[in-house]
């Protein structure tokens, strides 16, 4: 008998210590699958962030760096620069990658780095507890609004990837979702694509996944496939945000 | 000839298998696994009608299942 889906070479079998019905398992497993589809896992650097997914380089098999809250994108940079031969992608949160590291990601993005980035948006703030994130959706409850975030009070849902779309520098930009299996292929597709464009030295990538974190939106597992299909892709559309391949 | 493993320790339970499956093999199990949850397990003798196409695999969060097909 023929193996046609199996555990990828790139995942280590550590168990993850995500909740049950979180997001995070996915994304990290089309990442480790399309590592193993190049052939790169040799000469992949990847670059943890802080929050539920700190503990990547205990689950991915290849090289992987921890940096300061937010600052992924800063040492992604040095590392492309230092090490062109290698492929160097940043994994992060929303509170991470749209809160305290906003103007990381904004200059990496706007020089154009050759790095990838997964952007995982579950529109709050899951390690911490449940807190108000930027990307947290207008009337969401949370720890930190608990009558609903409130746009006099906090402002609006942060759409950090449209926000990075107007930027020169950028070349690849798309939005996906991990909440049924028609989508999490998209989303491999997606991300196999800015994985390809570093390849081909094309430059800043960026693939935001919407992911479920039920434990943090305080709903069941199966209720937060609905909870994306309903409540976040209206406010997140899906769809690729910027190509500069097609454009030109 | 399809074979599909759960691994009963990896999983946490989600019941995102069970929702997928578009031939309902999988159903969660009454016992516990060694962290705490009811495991997805297969329903006994609906193996054979498994169609191998892997929906159960692209969304268990904790890759907790493989597939083999003949």
């Amino acid at each position: 008998m023929k193996k046609v889906f199996s555990y990828p070479e790139s995942l280590k079998k550590t168990k993850f210590s995500y909740c049950p019905g979180c997001g995070h398992g996915i994304s990290q497993r089309l990442v480790a699958e399309v590592i193993d589809e190049f052939k790169i896992r040799e000469k992949t650097i990847g670059i943890a962030p802080v929050g539920c997914a700190v503990f990547a380089y205990n689950y991915w098999n290849f090289d992987v760096t921890e940096a300061a809250h937010g600052r992924p994108p800063a040492v992604a940079t040095a590392i492309k620069r230092v090490l062109p031969d290698r492929i160097v992608f940043t994994y992060q949160g929303d509170g991470d990658l749209a809160s305290i590291g906003a103007a990381e990601i904004l200059h990496a993005a706007n020089r154009g780095e050759n790095i990838t980035v997964i952007f995982v948006n579950n529109a709050i703030y899951g390690m911490t507890g449940g807190q108000m994130a930027p990307t947290t959706l207008l009337g969401q409850k949370t720890w930190t609004t608990p009558w609903g975030r409130k746009a006099e009070l906090s402002g609006y849902p942060m759409k950090i990837s449209e926000a990075l779309g107007q930027l020169d520098g950028v070349h690849y930009i798309e939005r996906v979702a991990v909440n049924n299996p028609e989508n999490v292929l998209k989303a491999k597709k997606a991300i196999k694509k800015a994985f390809k464009n570093q390849i081909a030295n094309k430059g800043f990538s960026l693939v935001e996944v919407l992911s479920m974190c039920p434990v943090g939106w305080a709903v069941t597992s199966v209720e937060a496939l609905q909870w994306i299909e309903e409540k976040l892709i209206p406010v997140y559309p899906l769809g690729v945000i910027k190509d500069k391949s097609k454009s030109t | 000839m399809v074979k599909i493993r759960i691994d009963r320790e990896r999983c946490k339970g989600c019941e995102f298998c069970v929702i997928v499956c578009p031939k309902k093999i999988i159903t969660m199990d009454k016992q516990l696994n060694s962290a705490g949850y009811y495991p997805a397990i297969k329903i006994k003798d609906k193996e054979k009608d498994c169609i191998a196409c892997g929906k159960c695999y692209q969304m268990c969060p904790e890759v907790a299942i493989e597939i083999w097909k003949e």
